[in-house]
């Protein structure tokens, strides 16, 4: 595939990753802030995301996994990732934490494990598609060619 | 990046010394700031944001290393930003913390927008709050907090202007090596005396006869005066001694003996003090410790203690207003002598000396015009109670005029400070009750009362009923172990007054403060109040234009006091939650276009509307497009403006509302003067 169609390609998907509301504006935000001095800013940022990501599903998963849960920590959990879901962009990520903080303020489980498979279903989706977008972006310049900047004026 | 108002900063910046390696002649361009957030993507993602604005950053993550950093690096620093939930140390915490000893601008910042944190963040003492995700737009601007500290801390002198003050003032810039925040103080100077000069010309009608110069307690100087107490002995530490000690020329017996009286009390403070005090003490202290100003005295009356507590307490009452903006903005003259009464009364203060002579101010044509209209609007019942208020409140006074019976320089000062002292709200309410007996006078207090009136600084009970000289809400947040929030009755004070009628007062005002016209007045709280006072809501709403009328217009190229007072405005409407949030930050963004919007303003409507834009108001986003390619040129148009708008457009219906807790309405944009 030459440079031109695969541009064309990451510019779609990008745009459909905001249309399906996977990302929001955030993400925008992250990627004015990369250029020539910093060309993996966004990967970076990114990567150190899912790595904390991952460990605090982790621990909410062990968290909720007992007699006695702890509302407050779980909630304090739920918190830090919606604190960094939200600012790289992962926007339905975000919206299950809000959710999650709920039902953990009413401290109903049932709510909260619900809250928990759906966080974890939508982290896992952004995930996958970050990284398709990643790649995409990895052959752009692997051919040669420069990733388009994604600009949008609201 | 360079935000358009700094043009004429960076002139200024250039002529005077600054700390050694320090230096920025293109201000705010190295600001050093430190960034405190246990979230590693955060903390990243700032840390990025704010080189891109050429600040100076310095991250951790780890509260404990932050207070090391600025520990061992006094003066290292510009402004901190510090997240809430933090494992090792509440956010807070650190807060008071680097109030008390390095006396910072601090800004929190959350993912949580609750509104309880958010006024948590007020009270301890934050110059701001902002949400994350935080845009860059916002931190462009932080540099604007430093600045209003040094401005306020340079006030003083200003004013003055006497030749002793210019000796003092050199005196004190060459020390600037010791000045933690002095790295633009002298060069602060000449713009903020020209600003100072409008704000200080109410402030001096009643004083002009009897100005005396004021004295700038710096950070070096105060070192100077604690390293000399401490020689003698806190016991032993007499003025004349002290100033024999401390051989600072043009310090008069007289400066030293007022801030004495406030160190003083600082430490009574800091050894018996409930938490929630202690951050009020802190912020108070910490202004204090910067400066340690002095208002001349009226009458012979020593008004100084007043004036320096009040600026400092003006710090404190900024924090504790809702608008958590620039906390030294508090400080511009009147409502610091507000707050500082507040503050001097809340920790029973037995020094505050006022002549009985001040009672006349009280009755001064500036308060009645204050007021005017404001009587009419209140009911005879109101006055009753207004006059039975007065009689509690005398009683209590005697408490205070048993040691110190000057009450009326208090009320003067009060007084003069209702047109800013009502923005600035809040504090005072728990110190009402302690309004020294001059507060009794029938026809000034009452309507002085009408609008303290409201202020429930008796926890709520007193509904009306305690005069207060100054329309300071009481706003609990100052000792919330004694007035939670909920029993507010200051539904009806002016200060919280501001946020329930703030539509009515928004219809008032065409000053150019349009644009929160759409903000709900149904703040749960102030409900039942509401309905009760709907009196005490007109004299609010008269006083509040008449406030923002004074401050809109006059203030136009004061950029430090205006938003801090219509700030205020608009904080309080964060009180509730979500729209609140994104209402306040549009309120923000209006007031700020009223003041005279510069670049900077926009930048900060361009972020709000961001915000709202990305929850879901559709109209917010019609609202936002010609702003942000107004005033944007990070985002030039390469997609297709159009497409990627309708994208977000069907994605945002699509979605349906992200968050329950977002019921905004976008009418408050509608407004918007862009």
């Amino acid at each position: 595939m030459e440079v031109g169609q695969m541009q064309r390609q990451w510019v779609d998907y990008t745009k459909s990753l905001f249309l399906e509301g996977f990302l929001d504006s955030q993400f925008l935000q992250l990627q004015q802030l990369q250029d020539e001095n910093n060309p993996d800013f966004v990967v970076e940022v990114v990567s150190l995301f899912f790595e904390d990501s991952e460990r605090l599903l982790n621990d909410l998963t062990n968290s909720l996994d007992q007699q006695g849960i702890d509302y407050k920590k779980a909630d304090a959990y739920v918190h830090q990732l919606k604190g960094s879901s939200s600012s790289i962009g992962a926007q339905r990520v975000k919206n299950c934490c809000i959710a999650f903080r709920n039902f953990c303020e009413q401290q109903n489980i049932d709510g909260c494990i619900r809250c928990l498979e759906q966080v974890k279903q939508e982290y896992c989706l952004v995930k996958n598609k970050l990284e398709t977008l990643f790649g995409l972006e990895r052959q752009i310049v692997a051919a040669g060619g420069s990733i388009p900047t994604m600009e949008l004026s609201f | 990046m360079n935000p358009s108002g700094k043009g004429s900063m960076s002139t200024i910046s250039t002529s005077s010394a600054r700390k050694a390696g320090e230096l920025v002649p293109d201000f705010p361009a190295g600001l050093r700031v430190l960034v405190v957030d246990d979230d590693p993507t955060c903390l990243m993602i700032l840390e990025k944001m704010l080189c891109t604005c050429l600040y100076e950053v310095t991250k951790c993550n780890r509260a404990e290393t932050a207070l090391s950093l600025l520990r061992e690096k006094k003066n290292g620093f510009d402004i901190v930003i510090s997240d809430v939930h933090m494992p090792d140390m509440d956010g807070f915490k650190l807060l008071e913390h680097i109030g008390l000893e390095m006396d910072l601008p601090v800004i929190m910042m959350s993912a949580d927008d609750g509104k309880n944190v958010v006024m948590k963040g007020v009270t301890h003492g934050a110059c701001d709050y902002l949400i994350k995700p935080v845009r860059i737009e916002a931190l462009k601007n932080i540099w604007q907090h430093v600045v209003r500290k040094r401005k306020n801390e340079w006030k003083d002198l200003e004013q003055s202007g006497s030749a002793e003050e210019g000796d003092r003032q050199q005196k004190q810039s060459a020390d600037e090596a010791d000045y933690s925040s002095s790295a633009n103080e002298g060069s602060w100077k000449n713009s903020k005396k020209r600003r100072d000069e409008d704000e200080d010309a109410e402030e001096r009608d009643d004083t002009s006869a009897l100005k005396k110069p004021r004295v700038v307690w710096s950070v070096d100087l105060h070192q100077q005066f604690v390293a000399a107490v401490n020689q003698l002995g806190i016991d032993k530490a007499v003025p004349k001694k002290i100033l024999e000690l401390m051989n600072v020329p043009g310090l008069t017996r007289e400066n030293v003996a007022s801030h004495l009286q406030k160190y003083r009390l600082y430490l009574r403070r800091l050894s018996g003090v409930s938490q929630h005090q202690g951050s009020l003490n802190n912020s108070f202290i910490s202004t204090q410790d910067a400066t340690f100003g002095s208002i001349s005295s009226l009458n012979g009356i020593d008004l100084q203690t007043l004036a320096a507590a009040s600026q400092h307490p003006a710090q404190s009452l900024a924090t504790l207003q809702a608008a958590g903006l620039g906390r030294s903005t508090a400080k511009a003259g009147v409502p610091m002598s507000i707050v500082d009464q507040r503050n001097l009364f809340s920790f029973e203060n037995p020094r505050l000396r006022f002549g009985e002579g001040q009672q006349q101010h009280m009755n001064s044509n500036k308060t009645m015009n204050l007021l005017h209209g404001i009587p009419t609007t209140m009911e005879p019942k109101q006055l009753v109670n207004l006059h039975q208020s007065t009689q509690s409140l005398g009683s209590l006074n005697m408490r205070v005029s048993a040691t110190t019976p000057q009450s009326s320089p208090l009320i003067m000062q009060m007084a003069q400070s209702q047109p800013r002292g009502q923005m600035l709200s809040e504090s005072i309410a728990s110190h009402v009750p302690r309004l020294p007996t001059a507060m009794a006078q029938p026809n000034v207090a009452n309507s002085v009362l009408g609008r303290d009136g409201i202020a429930d600084v008796s926890r709520g009970s007193v509904y009306n009923q305690i005069p207060q000289t100054s329309p300071m809400l009481s706003f609990p947040g100052n000792q919330t172990t004694e007035v939670p929030i909920n029993s507010f009755p200051l539904g009806s004070t002016p200060g919280i007054s501001n946020i329930t009628p703030k539509s009515n007062f928004q219809d008032e005002v065409t000053s150019g403060m349009k644009g929160s016209g759409g903000f709900a007045p149904s703040y749960d709280i102030f409900n039942e109040l509401h309905q009760q006072k709907s009196n005490d809501w007109e004299l609010q709403n008269v006083g509040l234009a008449y406030d923002a009328s004074q401050h809109v217009n006059p203030l136009q190229g004061n950029i430090d006091v205006s938003p801090s007072v219509l700030v205020h405005q608009g904080f309080p409407s964060t009180q509730q939650a979500g729209q609140n949030r994104e209402a306040n930050s549009i309120g923000k963004a209006m007031y700020s276009l009223g003041e005279g919007m510069d670049q900077t303003n926009l930048q900060n409507i361009g972020q709000n509307l961001n915000t709202l834009l990305v929850d879901n108001s559709v109209r917010v986003k019609t609202e936002r497009v010609p702003d942000a390619s107004s005033q944007s040129n990070l985002f030039p148009e390469h997609y297709g403006q159009e497409d990627l708008l309708s994208a977000f457009l069907k994605q945002q219906e699509g979605m349906g509302p992200a968050e329950s807790e977002f019921d905004f309405d976008g009418y408050s944009l509608d407004n918007i003067p862009v």
